[in-house]
């Protein structure tokens, strides 16, 4: 069976590998989402937070023998810790200011961050093993697919799902979103917004580093790692609506599949793809698939 | 009378600049790679290779000083020929060393070739260097894709691999590689059944992989380098294409065999020019990098400083540092240093012998950074490309 001239082995294959990048899409792109939505931040140092979070586990198994599964969980609170002190000393400053400047402070952090890295570890990067107890592969007839893909997938929706979840239907959810329509309306009611807003992006931070550490068995983790990724994501904000978590995660993962059909089709076009993409989305609807219009 | 004057004031301002030139510092000038994912391999070690060779030879040529410039291309070529340019007009740049990509350093060897100045290629692989696009003022130093392809090969295809199948860098590189590589192949009677072609500095290898896993070729040939190479390795392992595939890294250096560590690549086997351990002379060049850097150099780094150091000399044989007497010194001189023996043909590429290497399983591996044995020694007149196959026109046949 062949499906437009392509095996259709290949074409599910595709699909599937598409979906796994796409679960980085997804987890990256929503912490994008949740501190835009929640701060008004536009955060470029996320790419730099999430190579933080896979040198964070490398760091930890390397020097001081912690594995994978305790590095999935301290990676994030360290890199999450670290997302709280730039809150306090840098961002908390800037949100009454244009959104351009949390913006360029950002961007500058994610620089200097690279550069300290690339310094102490060069370019080429480090290996990080599979943990061994997702090692191996199942083979699904149509390809042979690595364990570890699988759980990545896996974890990645469940974490998409969860912080969904938490900020649409629970109470504390409510309070950050009334936090960001009203802040001084919501403190009158006793409740602390700064210490709320300075959570939210240690909380978002932690997103970008938990991609990280699941990123780190599949990539050599490298301190380019976040500049490579972070453009692309950014192009999946836009397109899933600035802000819009829900539109973020299913975004995350469609552009994944389209990424994944495009390597079938015409490798050579699979890393514009999404920006073209995000040209059509936004000469239709300017603020995005999600987006509310302003 | 005003004209005159100015006229007048200009002849001065251009004399006084003309003898600038042949005073004042000598500007040794290398673009490269410093910060992505070429950085290792060459970067800004290998800027400081040229600087100590600058350092070594006593830091004066001709009892002038000489002076070292380096610049950060980005892997652009429009910053790498704006920059050769800039350097060359506004400094009065004598040579020109040229670090990793090939695009890049295509654009700048043009550049050294309109200005008359010696353009000295040591990372990048296009053999089309010193070939289609040959220029009086290139010299090719270290390796090219057709050696590259001739060693690595050569001996793969003799070894039963017959059929190929290619997962290429989409630039000059990576274009150059897999059609010098397809050619040793099919010379040497096996097939080519497809390639893959993947951006550079792509972070996920895997669609493609499947792609090259689809074909059912027998050898998966990684016509990249650096970052993408290292990438493409470590998922070719996590998608077991290593069991059914045999795969061969056709521009592997050190760093990269370093950062996968043995167990990701025991028993590949690779084509370089040089290694540290090769003998006393490079070892003790390894060791002074190594006490700087904690880490041995690459091939790249070591041939940095021999470039360098050989320019030096052939413009203190010259007795200037103009363009064309200075090329055909170093065309006439015979290099013999710890990097290599050998000599800078007609077209510029400089013929040495290139060694094929194995990588040491960790057992066999008794010391840090021990990681190669070597295969076979190919003489430059085999290993490179021969004037009877040379498409340059400063070749004589």
């Amino acid at each position: 069976m062949e499906i437009f001239g392509i095996p259709h082995q290949a074409f599910l294959g595709q699909l599937l590998l598409g979906l796994v990048n796409g679960a980085f899409y997804a987890m990256l792109s929503l912490g994008l989402a949740v501190i835009f939505g929640l701060l008004g931040v536009v955060n470029f140092a996320h790419g730099a937070l999430y190579m933080l979070g896979a040198f964070a586990a490398w760091i930890m198994l390397d020097k001081f023998g912690i594995n994978y599964w305790f590095a999935l969980v301290l990676a994030p609170l360290a890199v999450g810790a670290f997302g709280v002190v730039i809150e306090r000393l840098f961002l908390k400053h800037l949100y009454k200011l244009d959104p351009l400047y949390g913006l360029l402070l950002t961007f500058g952090l994610a620089l200097i961050v690279e550069g300290v890295f690339r310094e102490l570890y060069g370019a080429s990067g480090q290996t990080y093993p599979v943990p061994e107890l997702l090692a191996g592969a199942t083979n699904l007839g149509f390809m042979v697919l690595p364990n570890y893909r699988a759980w990545v997938v896996a974890v990645s929706l469940a974490v998409c799902l969860g912080t969904w979840f938490i900020i649409e239907r629970t109470r504390l959810g409510a309070y950050l979103r009334a936090g960001t329509e009203n802040a001084a309306l919501v403190q009158t009611f006793g409740i602390n917004v700064p210490m709320m807003v300075m959570l939210t992006y240690g909380a978002g931070a932690a997103l970008a580093a938990l991609a990280g550490v699941l990123a780190a068995p599949i990539i050599q983790v490298n301190p380019l790692m976040g500049s490579n990724l972070i453009i692309v994501v950014f192009a999946v904000v836009v397109i899933g609506g600035m802000g819009s978590i829900l539109g973020s995660v299913v975004t995350g993962l469609a552009l994944g599949l389209v990424e994944g059909m495009t390597r079938v089709f015409y490798p050579e076009a699979s890393n514009i793809v999404v920006f073209v993409v995000m040209v059509l989305v936004l000469m239709v609807r300017p603020a995005g698939l999600f987006g509310k219009e302003a | 009378m005003k004209l005159n004057a100015i006229a007048f004031a200009l002849a001065i301002g251009f004399a006084a600049a003309a003898s600038a030139q042949d005073t004042g510092p000598v500007k040794i000038g290398f673009i490269t790679d410093m910060s992505s994912l070429y950085a290792d391999i060459d970067g800004p070690a290998g800027g400081e290779m040229v600087k100590w060779a600058v350092q070594d030879f006593g830091g004066k040529v001709l009892n002038r000083p000489i002076e070292v410039l380096t610049a950060d291309h980005q892997n652009k070529a429009d910053v790498a020929s704006s920059k050769a340019r800039e350097w060359i007009d506004k400094d009065g740049l004598s040579m020109l060393i040229g670090g990793t990509n090939s695009g890049t350093a295509l654009a700048m060897a043009k550049i050294a070739e309109e200005k008359k100045r010696p353009f000295m290629a040591i990372g990048p692989g296009s053999a089309r260097l010193t070939n289609e696009a040959c220029s009086p003022y290139t010299v090719h130093y270290a390796y090219d894709t057709v050696a590259l392809a001739k060693v690595a090969g050569t001996a793969l295809v003799k070894a039963g691999n017959k059929n190929w199948y290619f997962l290429t860098a989409d630039y000059a590189f990576g274009h150059s590689l897999e059609g010098d590589a397809s050619t040793v192949v099919k010379a040497n009677g096996g097939t080519v059944v497809g390639a893959v072609r993947h951006p550079l500095n792509a972070s996920d290898f895997s669609s493609f992989l499947l792609q090259a896993q689809t074909s059912r070729a027998q050898v998966l040939g990684l016509a990249n380098a650096g970052g993408d190479f290292t990438n493409a390795m470590k998922a070719a392992r996590e998608f077991g294409i290593n069991k059914t595939m045999k795969i061969a890294g056709l521009l592997v250096f050190i760093n990269d065999v370093h950062s996968l560590g043995l167990a990701n690549t025991e028993g590949l086997q690779l084509a370089d020019s040089w290694y540290w351990n090769q003998d006393d002379a490079s070892r003790k060049f390894a060791k002074r990098f190594f006490d700087k850097y904690k880490r041995m150099p690459s091939s790249l780094q070591a041939a940095d400083y021999s470039v360098a150091t050989n320019y030096l000399k052939a413009v203190q044989a010259a007795g200037t540092t103009d363009g064309d007497k200075v090329m055909s010194a170093l065309k006439g001189m015979k290099i013999d240093d710890f990097y290599n023996k050998g000599q800078i043909r007609a077209d510029g590429r400089m013929i040495h012998d290139m060694y094929l290497y194995q990588v040491k399983s960790a057992k066999e591996s008794t010391a840090p950074w021990d990681y190669y044995k070597m295969v076979a020694k190919i003489p430059g007149e085999q290993a490179f490309t021969t004037p009877a196959e040379s498409k340059c026109a400063l070749i004589k046949k």
